[in-house]
Protein backbone atom coordinates (compact mmCIF):
# COMPACT_ATOMS: atom_id res chain seq x y z
CA UNK A 1 0.00 0.00 0.00
CA UNK A 2 2.71 2.03 1.24
CA UNK A 3 4.92 1.41 -2.11
CA UNK A 4 1.96 2.42 -4.63
CA UNK A 5 1.49 5.71 -2.49
CA UNK A 6 5.18 6.57 -3.56
CA UNK A 7 4.66 5.36 -7.19
CA UNK A 8 1.37 7.93 -7.75
CA UNK A 9 3.18 10.72 -6.85
CA UNK A 10 4.62 10.22 -10.61
CA UNK A 11 1.39 11.30 -12.19
CA UNK A 12 1.99 14.80 -11.12
CA UNK A 13 2.57 17.40 -13.21
CA UNK A 14 5.26 19.20 -10.43
CA UNK A 15 6.91 15.67 -10.58
CA UNK A 16 6.71 15.37 -14.82
CA UNK A 17 8.51 18.41 -14.95
CA UNK A 18 11.31 17.68 -12.08
CA UNK A 19 11.86 14.75 -13.93
CA UNK A 20 12.40 16.51 -17.46
CA UNK A 21 14.36 18.68 -15.04
CA UNK A 22 16.56 15.80 -13.83
CA UNK A 23 17.21 14.30 -17.17
CA UNK A 24 18.04 18.05 -18.77
CA UNK A 25 20.41 19.44 -15.92
CA UNK A 26 22.10 16.01 -15.30
CA UNK A 27 23.04 15.49 -19.45
CA UNK A 28 24.41 19.48 -19.58
CA UNK A 29 26.37 19.36 -15.99
CA UNK A 30 27.79 15.81 -16.70
CA UNK A 31 29.37 16.62 -19.97
CA UNK A 32 30.34 19.49 -18.98
CA UNK A 33 32.49 17.74 -16.34
CA UNK A 34 34.41 15.95 -18.49
CA UNK A 35 36.05 18.61 -19.92
CA UNK A 36 36.42 19.89 -15.81
CA UNK A 37 37.69 16.51 -14.90
CA UNK A 38 40.43 15.75 -17.69
CA UNK A 39 41.75 19.63 -18.14
CA UNK A 40 42.01 19.93 -13.68
CA UNK A 41 39.54 23.02 -14.03
CA UNK A 42 37.83 21.77 -10.89
CA UNK A 43 38.51 24.72 -8.77
CA UNK A 44 37.89 26.89 -11.47
CA UNK A 45 34.31 25.27 -12.15
CA UNK A 46 33.88 26.27 -8.25
CA UNK A 47 34.96 29.74 -8.58
CA UNK A 48 32.59 30.60 -11.56
CA UNK A 49 29.34 28.20 -9.73
CA UNK A 50 29.69 30.55 -6.89
CA UNK A 51 30.23 33.59 -9.19
CA UNK A 52 26.90 32.22 -10.30
CA UNK A 53 25.10 31.95 -7.25
CA UNK A 54 26.40 35.80 -6.23
CA UNK A 55 24.81 36.81 -9.43
CA UNK A 56 21.29 35.44 -9.08
CA UNK A 57 21.17 37.27 -5.51
CA UNK A 58 22.88 40.37 -6.62
CA UNK A 59 19.88 39.76 -9.57
CA UNK A 60 16.93 39.24 -6.86
CA UNK A 61 18.29 42.47 -4.83
CA UNK A 62 18.27 44.85 -7.80
CA UNK A 63 15.26 43.54 -9.35
CA UNK A 64 15.51 41.76 -12.26
CA UNK A 65 15.59 38.38 -12.94
CA UNK A 66 18.19 36.33 -10.67
CA UNK A 67 19.02 34.35 -13.92
CA UNK A 68 20.39 37.21 -16.07
CA UNK A 69 22.42 38.32 -13.01
CA UNK A 70 23.76 34.78 -12.45
CA UNK A 71 25.01 34.40 -16.28
CA UNK A 72 26.64 38.27 -16.39
CA UNK A 73 28.46 37.01 -13.16
CA UNK A 74 29.56 33.86 -14.75
CA UNK A 75 30.57 34.85 -17.21
CA UNK A 76 32.45 37.55 -15.71
CA UNK A 77 34.22 35.23 -13.39
CA UNK A 78 35.22 32.82 -16.48
CA UNK A 79 36.79 35.65 -18.47
CA UNK A 80 38.98 36.70 -15.12
CA UNK A 81 39.88 33.17 -14.27
CA UNK A 82 40.47 32.31 -17.94
CA UNK A 83 43.76 34.32 -18.39
CA UNK A 84 45.10 32.65 -14.91
CA UNK A 85 44.63 28.95 -15.77
CA UNK A 86 45.33 30.15 -19.51
CA UNK A 87 49.70 30.72 -17.75
CA UNK A 88 50.65 26.87 -17.78
CA UNK A 89 53.06 26.42 -15.76
CA UNK A 90 52.44 29.13 -12.98
CA UNK A 91 50.07 27.46 -10.77
CA UNK A 92 46.61 29.15 -10.45
CA UNK A 93 45.39 28.04 -7.49
CA UNK A 94 45.94 30.95 -5.29
CA UNK A 95 44.49 33.63 -7.57
CA UNK A 96 41.41 31.54 -8.27
CA UNK A 97 41.07 30.84 -4.79
CA UNK A 98 40.92 34.96 -3.95
CA UNK A 99 38.19 35.31 -6.92
CA UNK A 100 36.28 32.39 -5.05
CA UNK A 101 36.69 34.22 -1.78
CA UNK A 102 35.16 37.44 -3.37
CA UNK A 103 32.22 35.31 -4.84
CA UNK A 104 31.32 34.45 -1.56
CA UNK A 105 31.35 37.37 -0.09
CA UNK A 106 29.49 38.90 -2.60
CA UNK A 107 27.25 35.91 -1.87
CA UNK A 108 26.55 36.87 0.99
CA UNK A 109 27.07 40.90 1.13
CA UNK A 110 23.44 40.61 -1.53
CA UNK A 111 21.86 37.62 1.08
CA UNK A 112 22.11 40.32 3.60
CA UNK A 113 21.12 43.50 1.40
CA UNK A 114 17.79 41.27 0.81
CA UNK A 115 14.59 42.99 2.86
CA UNK A 116 11.94 40.57 4.09
CA UNK A 117 12.26 36.96 4.09
CA UNK A 118 15.20 35.29 2.40
CA UNK A 119 13.23 32.01 1.27
CA UNK A 120 14.25 32.67 -2.52
CA UNK A 121 17.72 32.91 -1.81
CA UNK A 122 18.01 30.28 0.08
CA UNK A 123 16.18 28.04 -2.78
CA UNK A 124 19.12 29.84 -5.34
CA UNK A 125 21.60 27.96 -2.66
CA UNK A 126 19.87 24.54 -2.18
CA UNK A 127 17.66 24.19 -5.62
CA UNK A 128 14.23 23.30 -5.66
CA UNK A 129 14.05 20.72 -8.65
CA UNK A 130 10.56 20.31 -7.50
CA UNK A 131 9.32 23.64 -8.06
CA UNK A 132 10.99 23.86 -11.96
CA UNK A 133 8.38 25.98 -13.79
CA UNK A 134 8.09 25.58 -17.79
CA UNK A 135 10.69 28.47 -18.28
CA UNK A 136 13.41 26.85 -16.32
CA UNK A 137 12.21 23.92 -18.62
CA UNK A 138 12.90 25.98 -21.46
CA UNK A 139 16.31 26.92 -20.39
CA UNK A 140 17.40 23.83 -19.45
CA UNK A 141 16.13 22.35 -22.39
CA UNK A 142 17.93 24.96 -24.73
CA UNK A 143 21.42 24.60 -22.65
CA UNK A 144 21.38 20.95 -22.86
CA UNK A 145 20.73 20.88 -26.44
CA UNK A 146 23.52 23.52 -26.86
CA UNK A 147 26.58 21.18 -25.26
CA UNK A 148 24.62 17.96 -26.64
CA UNK A 149 25.26 19.43 -30.17
CA UNK A 150 28.40 21.25 -29.37
CA UNK A 151 30.39 18.07 -28.18
CA UNK A 152 28.75 16.25 -31.12
CA UNK A 153 29.86 18.65 -33.92
CA UNK A 154 33.44 19.94 -32.64
CA UNK A 155 34.13 16.28 -30.37
CA UNK A 156 37.86 15.99 -32.32
CA UNK A 157 38.89 19.85 -31.23
CA UNK A 158 37.66 19.23 -28.02
CA UNK A 159 39.48 16.15 -27.55
CA UNK A 160 42.84 18.00 -28.69
CA UNK A 161 42.71 20.11 -26.51
CA UNK A 162 41.98 18.57 -23.60
CA UNK A 163 45.03 16.44 -24.80
CA UNK A 164 47.22 19.26 -24.81
CA UNK A 165 46.48 22.45 -25.52
CA UNK A 166 50.04 23.31 -27.11
CA UNK A 167 49.67 20.43 -29.65
CA UNK A 168 46.27 21.52 -30.60
CA UNK A 169 47.27 25.29 -31.36
CA UNK A 170 50.26 23.37 -33.07
CA UNK A 171 47.81 21.54 -35.64
CA UNK A 172 46.19 24.39 -36.29
CA UNK A 173 43.02 23.88 -33.89
CA UNK A 174 42.01 27.54 -32.29
CA UNK A 175 42.91 25.93 -29.14
CA UNK A 176 42.44 29.26 -27.07
CA UNK A 177 38.81 29.93 -28.35
CA UNK A 178 37.99 26.00 -27.85
CA UNK A 179 39.02 26.53 -24.18
CA UNK A 180 37.12 30.30 -23.34
CA UNK A 181 34.37 28.53 -25.39
CA UNK A 182 33.85 25.87 -22.20
CA UNK A 183 34.12 28.08 -19.65
CA UNK A 184 31.52 30.44 -21.04
CA UNK A 185 29.89 26.76 -21.53
CA UNK A 186 30.05 26.18 -17.84
CA UNK A 187 28.83 29.37 -16.76
CA UNK A 188 25.62 28.85 -18.81
CA UNK A 189 25.11 25.26 -17.53
CA UNK A 190 25.64 26.20 -13.79
CA UNK A 191 22.83 29.46 -15.00
CA UNK A 192 20.43 27.24 -16.36
CA UNK A 193 20.68 24.36 -13.70
CA UNK A 194 20.70 26.97 -10.61
CA UNK A 195 17.29 26.98 -10.13
CA UNK A 196 16.96 23.31 -9.90
CA UNK A 197 20.17 22.11 -8.41
CA UNK A 198 21.07 25.18 -6.33
CA UNK A 199 24.37 26.76 -6.22
CA UNK A 200 26.12 25.27 -3.49
CA UNK A 201 25.03 21.75 -4.60
CA UNK A 202 25.62 22.80 -8.51
CA UNK A 203 29.00 21.43 -8.54
CA UNK A 204 28.91 18.24 -7.38
CA UNK A 205 26.35 17.42 -10.23
CA UNK A 206 29.54 18.70 -12.79
CA UNK A 207 32.27 16.89 -10.97
CA UNK A 208 30.89 13.64 -9.69
CA UNK A 209 29.74 11.82 -12.24
CA UNK A 210 32.73 12.66 -15.03
CA UNK A 211 34.93 11.79 -12.20
CA UNK A 212 33.41 8.21 -11.51
CA UNK A 213 33.35 7.88 -15.09
CA UNK A 214 36.83 8.63 -15.51
CA UNK A 215 37.48 5.81 -13.13
CA UNK A 216 36.34 3.23 -15.53
CA UNK A 217 37.47 4.70 -19.22
CA UNK A 218 40.20 5.37 -21.36
CA UNK A 219 38.14 6.22 -23.94
CA UNK A 220 36.88 9.52 -24.38
CA UNK A 221 33.91 8.92 -25.92
CA UNK A 222 32.71 6.50 -23.67
CA UNK A 223 33.61 8.90 -20.90
CA UNK A 224 31.25 11.71 -22.21
CA UNK A 225 28.36 8.49 -22.48
CA UNK A 226 28.78 7.17 -19.08
CA UNK A 227 29.39 10.07 -17.12
CA UNK A 228 25.82 11.71 -18.35
CA UNK A 229 24.69 8.43 -17.62
CA UNK A 230 25.64 8.90 -13.80
CA UNK A 231 24.23 12.52 -13.92
CA UNK A 232 20.53 11.25 -15.40
CA UNK A 233 20.87 8.26 -12.45
CA UNK A 234 22.34 10.73 -10.00
CA UNK A 235 19.33 13.29 -10.11
CA UNK A 236 16.89 10.51 -10.80
CA UNK A 237 17.46 8.23 -8.21
CA UNK A 238 18.39 11.22 -5.56
CA UNK A 239 14.76 13.04 -6.57
CA UNK A 240 13.07 9.67 -6.00
CA UNK A 241 15.17 9.20 -2.77
CA UNK A 242 14.02 12.61 -1.66
CA UNK A 243 10.27 12.02 -2.00
CA UNK A 244 10.77 8.69 -0.11
CA UNK A 245 12.13 10.13 2.76
CA UNK A 246 10.45 13.74 2.58
CA UNK A 247 14.21 15.14 2.28
CA UNK A 248 16.01 18.71 0.20
CA UNK A 249 16.00 16.94 -3.70
CA UNK A 250 19.29 18.83 -4.29
CA UNK A 251 21.07 17.13 -1.31
CA UNK A 252 20.08 13.44 -1.75
CA UNK A 253 21.08 14.33 -5.56
CA UNK A 254 24.05 15.62 -4.80
CA UNK A 255 25.10 12.44 -2.35
CA UNK A 256 24.16 9.73 -5.15
CA UNK A 257 26.91 11.22 -7.49
CA UNK A 258 29.21 11.09 -4.62
CA UNK A 259 28.16 7.45 -3.84
CA UNK A 260 28.37 6.45 -7.84
CA UNK A 261 31.35 7.92 -7.64
CA UNK A 262 32.97 6.28 -4.56
CA UNK A 263 31.89 2.79 -6.45
CA UNK A 264 33.43 3.71 -9.47
CA UNK A 265 36.59 4.58 -7.49
CA UNK A 266 36.43 1.49 -5.65
CA UNK A 267 36.40 -0.56 -9.20
CA UNK A 268 38.23 1.59 -11.35
CA UNK A 269 40.80 -0.40 -13.47
CA UNK A 270 43.13 2.89 -13.72
CA UNK A 271 43.67 1.93 -9.78
CA UNK A 272 46.47 -0.59 -11.32
CA UNK A 273 48.12 2.28 -12.46
CA UNK A 274 49.14 3.58 -9.66
CA UNK A 275 50.30 0.54 -8.59
CA UNK A 276 52.23 0.38 -11.86
CA UNK A 277 53.69 3.90 -11.27
CA UNK A 278 55.38 2.68 -7.74
CA UNK A 279 56.63 -0.28 -9.31
CA UNK A 280 58.43 1.27 -12.05
CA UNK A 281 59.96 4.11 -9.51
CA UNK A 282 61.29 1.27 -7.48
CA UNK A 283 62.94 -0.40 -10.20
CA UNK A 284 60.95 -3.81 -12.06
CA UNK A 285 57.65 -4.28 -13.57
CA UNK A 286 58.49 -2.59 -16.65
CA UNK A 287 58.95 -5.92 -17.77
CA UNK A 288 54.88 -6.41 -17.27
CA UNK A 289 54.07 -3.85 -19.71
CA UNK A 290 56.31 -4.74 -22.52
CA UNK B 1 59.05 31.66 -42.63
CA UNK B 2 57.81 29.71 -45.85
CA UNK B 3 57.55 33.00 -47.64
CA UNK B 4 55.38 35.00 -44.60
CA UNK B 5 56.35 37.32 -42.47
CA UNK B 6 56.04 35.54 -38.07
CA UNK B 7 55.84 39.50 -36.83
CA UNK B 8 52.39 38.97 -35.35
CA UNK B 9 52.61 35.38 -34.85
CA UNK B 10 52.10 32.00 -36.49
CA UNK B 11 48.58 31.72 -38.14
CA UNK B 12 46.94 28.31 -37.89
CA UNK B 13 46.85 27.73 -41.81
CA UNK B 14 50.88 28.26 -41.31
CA UNK B 15 51.01 26.15 -37.92
CA UNK B 16 49.32 23.26 -40.15
CA UNK B 17 52.21 23.40 -42.13
CA UNK B 18 54.71 22.97 -39.41
CA UNK B 19 55.08 19.71 -37.90
CA UNK B 20 56.05 20.72 -34.27
CA UNK B 21 57.12 17.75 -31.64
CA UNK B 22 56.91 20.49 -28.15
CA UNK B 23 59.10 19.48 -24.88
CA UNK B 24 57.87 16.05 -23.24
CA UNK B 25 55.83 16.56 -20.64
CA UNK B 26 54.12 15.00 -17.74
CA UNK B 27 51.14 13.03 -19.37
CA UNK B 28 48.42 11.89 -16.86
CA UNK B 29 48.28 8.50 -17.17
CA UNK B 30 44.65 8.34 -17.08
CA UNK B 31 44.25 10.64 -19.88
CA UNK B 32 41.44 9.28 -22.20
CA UNK B 33 43.31 9.36 -25.40
CA UNK B 34 44.98 6.46 -27.40
CA UNK B 35 47.82 6.18 -29.08
CA UNK B 36 46.30 6.32 -32.69
CA UNK B 37 44.22 9.28 -31.45
CA UNK B 38 47.37 11.11 -30.47
CA UNK B 39 48.46 10.60 -34.19
CA UNK B 40 44.97 11.39 -35.79
CA UNK B 41 45.34 14.99 -33.94
CA UNK B 42 47.79 15.47 -36.54
CA UNK B 43 45.13 15.11 -39.33
CA UNK B 44 42.71 17.77 -37.24
CA UNK B 45 44.41 21.03 -38.79
CA UNK B 46 44.26 19.65 -42.14
CA UNK B 47 40.29 18.53 -42.03
CA UNK B 48 38.85 21.52 -40.34
CA UNK B 49 36.22 22.14 -38.28
CA UNK B 50 32.97 19.73 -38.70
CA UNK B 51 34.97 17.22 -40.68
CA UNK B 52 35.80 13.93 -39.51
CA UNK B 53 38.98 11.60 -40.04
CA UNK B 54 38.15 9.51 -43.46
CA UNK B 55 39.85 6.37 -44.28
CA UNK B 56 42.65 8.24 -46.13
CA UNK B 57 43.51 9.75 -42.62
CA UNK B 58 43.18 6.49 -41.09
CA UNK B 59 45.87 5.10 -43.68
CA UNK B 60 48.46 7.99 -43.16
CA UNK B 61 48.07 7.61 -39.20
CA UNK B 62 48.74 3.64 -39.97
CA UNK B 63 51.97 4.80 -42.05
CA UNK B 64 53.07 7.16 -39.54
CA UNK B 65 52.36 4.51 -36.30
CA UNK B 66 54.68 1.70 -38.42
CA UNK B 67 57.44 4.31 -39.36
CA UNK B 68 58.16 5.63 -35.45
CA UNK B 69 57.37 1.54 -34.33
CA UNK B 70 54.45 1.86 -32.33
CA UNK B 71 52.00 0.07 -34.16
CA UNK B 72 52.18 -2.60 -31.62
CA UNK B 73 51.19 0.23 -28.82
CA UNK B 74 48.28 1.86 -31.08
CA UNK B 75 45.99 0.76 -28.68
CA UNK B 76 47.38 1.71 -25.53
CA UNK B 77 46.34 4.86 -23.35
CA UNK B 78 48.91 7.66 -24.39
CA UNK B 79 49.55 8.05 -20.39
CA UNK B 80 51.03 4.33 -20.31
CA UNK B 81 53.69 4.98 -22.28
CA UNK B 82 57.51 5.84 -21.27
CA UNK B 83 59.31 9.04 -22.36
CA UNK B 84 61.03 8.22 -25.38
CA UNK B 85 57.46 6.31 -26.68
CA UNK B 86 55.78 9.46 -26.08
CA UNK B 87 57.86 11.12 -28.00
CA UNK B 88 57.79 8.67 -31.07
CA UNK B 89 54.63 9.32 -31.06
CA UNK B 90 54.99 13.15 -30.62
CA UNK B 91 56.96 12.69 -33.94
CA UNK B 92 54.13 10.57 -35.57
CA UNK B 93 52.08 12.77 -34.68
CA UNK B 94 53.67 15.79 -36.33
CA UNK B 95 54.09 13.44 -39.47
CA UNK B 96 50.43 13.23 -40.00
CA UNK B 97 50.36 16.82 -40.73
CA UNK B 98 52.12 15.96 -43.68
CA UNK B 99 54.51 19.10 -42.85
CA UNK B 100 56.76 21.19 -44.98
CA UNK B 101 59.05 21.67 -42.24
CA UNK B 102 59.65 19.49 -39.00
CA UNK B 103 60.34 21.23 -36.05
CA UNK B 104 61.47 19.44 -32.66
CA UNK B 105 62.26 21.20 -29.22
CA UNK B 106 64.59 19.70 -26.79
CA UNK B 107 63.15 16.48 -28.47
CA UNK B 108 66.11 14.30 -26.42
CA UNK B 109 65.94 15.84 -23.32
CA UNK B 110 64.82 14.41 -20.05
CA UNK B 111 65.54 10.42 -22.05
CA UNK B 112 68.02 8.01 -20.94
CA UNK B 113 70.92 7.29 -23.03
CA UNK B 114 69.92 4.46 -25.15
CA UNK B 115 66.18 6.37 -26.25
CA UNK B 116 68.33 9.63 -26.73
CA UNK B 117 69.83 7.89 -29.40
CA UNK B 118 67.03 5.61 -30.95
CA UNK B 119 65.03 9.25 -30.86
CA UNK B 120 67.88 11.08 -33.36
CA UNK B 121 68.91 7.95 -35.12
CA UNK B 122 65.22 8.19 -36.01
CA UNK B 123 64.96 11.78 -36.08
CA UNK B 124 67.48 11.90 -39.25
CA UNK B 125 66.38 9.08 -40.59
CA UNK B 126 63.06 10.73 -41.26
CA UNK B 127 64.85 13.64 -42.45
CA UNK B 128 66.83 11.58 -45.00
CA UNK B 129 63.99 9.60 -46.48
CA UNK B 130 61.19 12.05 -46.83
CA UNK B 131 63.37 14.79 -47.57
CA UNK B 132 62.39 16.65 -44.99
CA UNK B 133 63.61 20.19 -43.94
CA UNK B 134 64.25 18.92 -39.98
CA UNK B 135 65.09 22.30 -37.15
CA UNK B 136 65.85 21.22 -34.31
CA UNK B 137 66.62 22.93 -31.07
CA UNK B 138 68.96 21.48 -28.55
CA UNK B 139 71.58 21.99 -25.94
CA UNK B 140 73.48 18.59 -26.50
CA UNK B 141 76.31 19.55 -28.43
CA UNK B 142 77.31 15.80 -28.95
CA UNK B 143 73.69 15.00 -30.35
CA UNK B 144 73.72 17.68 -32.92
CA UNK B 145 77.33 17.51 -34.13
CA UNK B 146 76.19 13.64 -34.42
CA UNK B 147 73.34 14.19 -37.03
CA UNK B 148 73.01 17.81 -37.91
CA UNK B 149 74.21 19.25 -41.17
CA UNK B 150 74.43 22.56 -40.41
CA UNK B 151 74.12 24.31 -36.51
CA UNK B 152 73.47 27.64 -35.50
CA UNK B 153 74.87 29.12 -31.97
CA UNK B 154 72.74 31.01 -30.38
CA UNK B 155 73.45 33.27 -27.47
CA UNK B 156 70.84 35.88 -25.77
CA UNK B 157 68.26 35.38 -28.65
CA UNK B 158 70.95 36.33 -31.55
CA UNK B 159 72.50 33.79 -33.66
CA UNK B 160 76.17 33.86 -32.99
CA UNK B 161 77.66 31.80 -35.15
CA UNK B 162 76.93 29.23 -37.56
CA UNK B 163 77.89 26.70 -40.05
CA UNK B 164 78.69 22.79 -40.39
CA UNK B 165 79.79 20.81 -36.51
CA UNK B 166 83.16 20.82 -37.97
CA UNK B 167 83.10 24.80 -38.60
CA UNK B 168 80.91 25.54 -35.56
CA UNK B 169 81.94 23.43 -32.69
CA UNK B 170 85.66 24.65 -31.90
CA UNK B 171 87.01 24.57 -28.76
CA UNK B 172 88.39 28.22 -28.64
CA UNK B 173 84.57 29.20 -30.26
CA UNK B 174 82.68 27.84 -27.58
CA UNK B 175 85.12 28.91 -24.72
CA UNK B 176 84.23 32.28 -26.10
CA UNK B 177 80.09 31.42 -26.43
CA UNK B 178 79.98 30.08 -22.94
CA UNK B 179 82.40 31.85 -21.34
CA UNK B 180 82.08 35.58 -22.45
Amino acid sequence: MNIKMDFSIFGYQFMQNAILAGLLGGVACSLIGVFVVTMNLSFIGVAISHAAFAGALCGTWLGFNPLAGAFLFSLVAAAVIGPLADRGEFNPDTPIGIIFSITMGMAFLFMGLLPGPKTQALELLWGSILTVNDRDLLLLAIVAAVVVSLVVLFFKEIQAVIFHREVALAVGIPASLIFYGLLFLTGSVITASLRSIGGLLIFNLILNPAAAAYQLTYNLRLMFVLSSFFGVLSTWVGLFLSCLFDVPSGATIVIVSAVIFIIAASFSPKRKVKKWEEEVSTGPGKALFK
Amino acid sequence: MLGYSLQKGCPAFLCRRIGYVPQIQNIDPRMPVSVREVVMMGRYGRLGLLRRPGPADRRVVDSMLQLVGMSHLASRPIGHLSGGEQQRVAIARALAQEPEILLLDEPTAALDRRARVEIMTLVSEIHRSRHLTTLMVTHELKTAAAVCDRLILMKEGRIWAQGTPAEVLREELLDLLFGG
